[in-house]
């Protein structure tokens, strides 16, 4: 759906070029919602101005649903951004118009007639959830129910991609949870492909299914949600994966764990997808005549299913252990012994 | 009663100059508005970053409005003379002011018509970019209702000077108010002329104040 291919964007500003993004390549599919971590600083507005070319790239290509962006004029530009919309981190719509009026702004510049833009508002007020509303102006909205207006104005002429530019940041816990809910369903219903960027961590885990990790303009990491959560590569995606599962608290108490636990073995065992609905729990103590005590236990849930970790202790007689160990094994949950005694 | 207080003052005469006032400050704040908004949205459009950036045409029409803002009115409309003449036919009467009004009140009003544009949220313009806008859609669907209380309490502040220059203008024969202040009572020691003339121009001042505030008030859904 889209692909950068050796994109680069470079600044020139008094101080000196500023590299925004650096010779990045990726391959974004259809339908799915891709996430762009990074602090701020590293180059992720850029980039997602690059897919709509508000942001033209000093090097390297740019295809958006079949077509290369980088080169064409603006008239054609202006018809790609019909079809690949934006939101935004403080709404930014008109407050000079009421919530239907901006929901009908794209439909004005895209010519649709009167009549249609009338209908087509009223669908898209619906399926925002602001019936009753569209005679309101901002200033009398909340945050939230402003960036589902942001949403549906950016629904409006049935885009093929949407871009989510910290889309709820300025956003409250609760709230930020029902745009997201939102974003998901609408990534359902239409089968729109999303690209959001993000500095929160538990903005890609609740509804990304993949992931790209952003650093001083480059990619650093990227893949499966799942994957990068259960086994981060690179210093800054484990800072940004702790934020949401506080392994690196858990990393931090291991030495603790063995000094508070020093008879039989502690084990971590990790996790992911449908393993974590299985119960091995009981079956282990069920089967093994051993002393089964949870140390430390966490479950987070990503939008391609959840991982977890457990810290166990086993104490009990050496062999029965081991088999406990091969037990868990077969069972696939990948096993790590901490500590022997 | 009245007669006796201002024993001096041609009520006909008066309402006639009123009237000319009214006619010279209306149809030069609506030539105002229109040569004020062209070039304010020219200074911003070809201002850095902007969908028309250009150095040279934006260091150009801000030397027109920087040039003719700074020239005092009494003069501009002594320079201005031959212009008038070939554009008007006179130097007499209310038309005759014109040109010196509009010269003189535009690149006012195009300061305060950048002002205004310049407040508007710079992310409410990449949106309307983001959507597929073209500049000319920017122009008449962001930029201006946008920055619309912005652009009446200028125009606002911008009549109440171009009532002011009305009177200036009379000086020179452009009729009005001013004229007859000045000839009729000024130069012929008639008080109660001038009085009354100060005093019209006075309630004429607060009606176009208490007009703007209403309106800019009104559009303000902020």
């Amino acid at each position: 759906m889209i692909s950068l291919k050796d994109v680069s964007k470079k600044f020139k500003t008094k101080q000196g070029t500023i590299i925004a993004v650096d010779d990045v390549n990726l391959d974004i599919k259809q339908g799915e919602i891709f996430g762009i971590i990074g602090y701020s600083g590293a180059g992720k507005s850029t980039m997602i101005r690059l897919l709509n070319g508000l942001e033209k790239p000093t090097a390297g290509q740019i295809i958006v649903n079949g077509k290369e962006i980088t080169s064409i004029n603006e008239e054609k530009l202006r018809q790609v951004r019909h079809k690949v919309s934006m939101i935004f981190q403080h709404f930014n719509l008109l407050w000079s118009r009421t919530v239907a009026e901006n929901i009908a702004f794209p439909l004005e510049i895209a010519g649709i007639p009167k009549e249609q833009r009338k209908a087509r508002v009223n669908e898209l007020i619906e399926l925002v959830g602001l019936e009753g509303r569209g005679n309101y102006y901002p200033s009398q909205l909340s945050g939230g129910q402003k960036q589902r207006v942001g949403i549906a104005r950016a629904l409006a002429n049935r885009p093929e991609v949407l871009l989510c530019d910290e889309a709820t940041s300025a956003l409250d816990p609760e709230t930020t949870d029902s745009i997201l809910d939102l974003l998901v369903s609408i990534n359902e219903k239409l089968g729109l492909t999303i690209v959001l960027i993000t500095h929160e961590m538990q903005v890609i885990q609740k509804i990304c299914n993949r992931v790209a990790v952003m650093e001083g303009g480059q990619v650093v990491e990227e893949g499966d949600v799942l994957k990068v959560f259960q086994n981060p590569q690179q210093p800054i995606t484990q800072k940004f994966v702790s934020q949401v599962s506080e392994s690196a608290q858990a990393v931090q108490t291991i030495q603790n764990l063995v000094e508070l636990y020093p008879h039989g073995k502690l084990i971590k065992l990790t996790f992911v997808g449908d393993q974590t609905e299985q119960p091995i729990l009981s079956r282990l103590i069920k089967q093994f005549e051993l002393e089964v005590n949870i140390v430390q236990g966490n479950i987070s849930h990503t939008k391609s299913g959840a991982f977890g970790t457990l810290i166990l202790q086993l104490d009990g007689d050496a062999l029965a252990i081991d088999e406990a160990i091969r037990f868990i094994h077969e069972q696939k949950v990948s096993t790590e012994v901490i500590n022997n005694d | 009663m009245i007669n006796t207080l201002f024993p001096n003052v041609d009520w006909p005469k008066m309402w006639e100059a009123a009237l000319e006032t009214l006619y010279m400050t209306a149809i030069s704040t609506v030539l105002t508005a229109i040569f004020g908004l062209a070039l304010g949205l020219l200074l911003f459009l070809t201002s850095p970053h902007q969908a028309w950036a250009n150095k040279l045409a934006n260091w150009l029409t801000g030397a027109f409005v920087n040039i003719f803002r700074s020239i005092p009115f009494i003069i501009l409309i002594i320079l201005l003379i031959p212009l008038t003449k070939f554009l008007v036919g006179t130097m007499r009467g209310p038309d005759a002011a014109f040109p010196a009004l509009v010269i003189g009140a535009a690149p006012f009003y195009a300061r305060m018509v950048l002002i205004g544009l310049r407040e508007i949220d710079k992310g409410v313009l990449e949106a309307a970019r983001s959507m597929g806008a073209k500049t000319s859609t920017i122009i008449w669907k962001v930029l201006l209702p946008e920055s619309m209380p912005a652009l009446v309490s200028g125009i606002t502040v911008t009549c109440i000077s171009l009532v002011g220059y009305t009177a200036m203008a009379g000086i020179i024969g452009a009729g009005g108010l001013g004229t007859l202040a000045f000839l009729d009572g000024f130069q012929r020691s008639r008080e109660d002329v001038t009085l009354v003339a100060t005093i019209l121009i006075l309630v004429l001042v607060f009606i176009i104040q208490w007009i703007g505030d209403i309106i800019t008030t009104r559009i303000d859904k902020r």
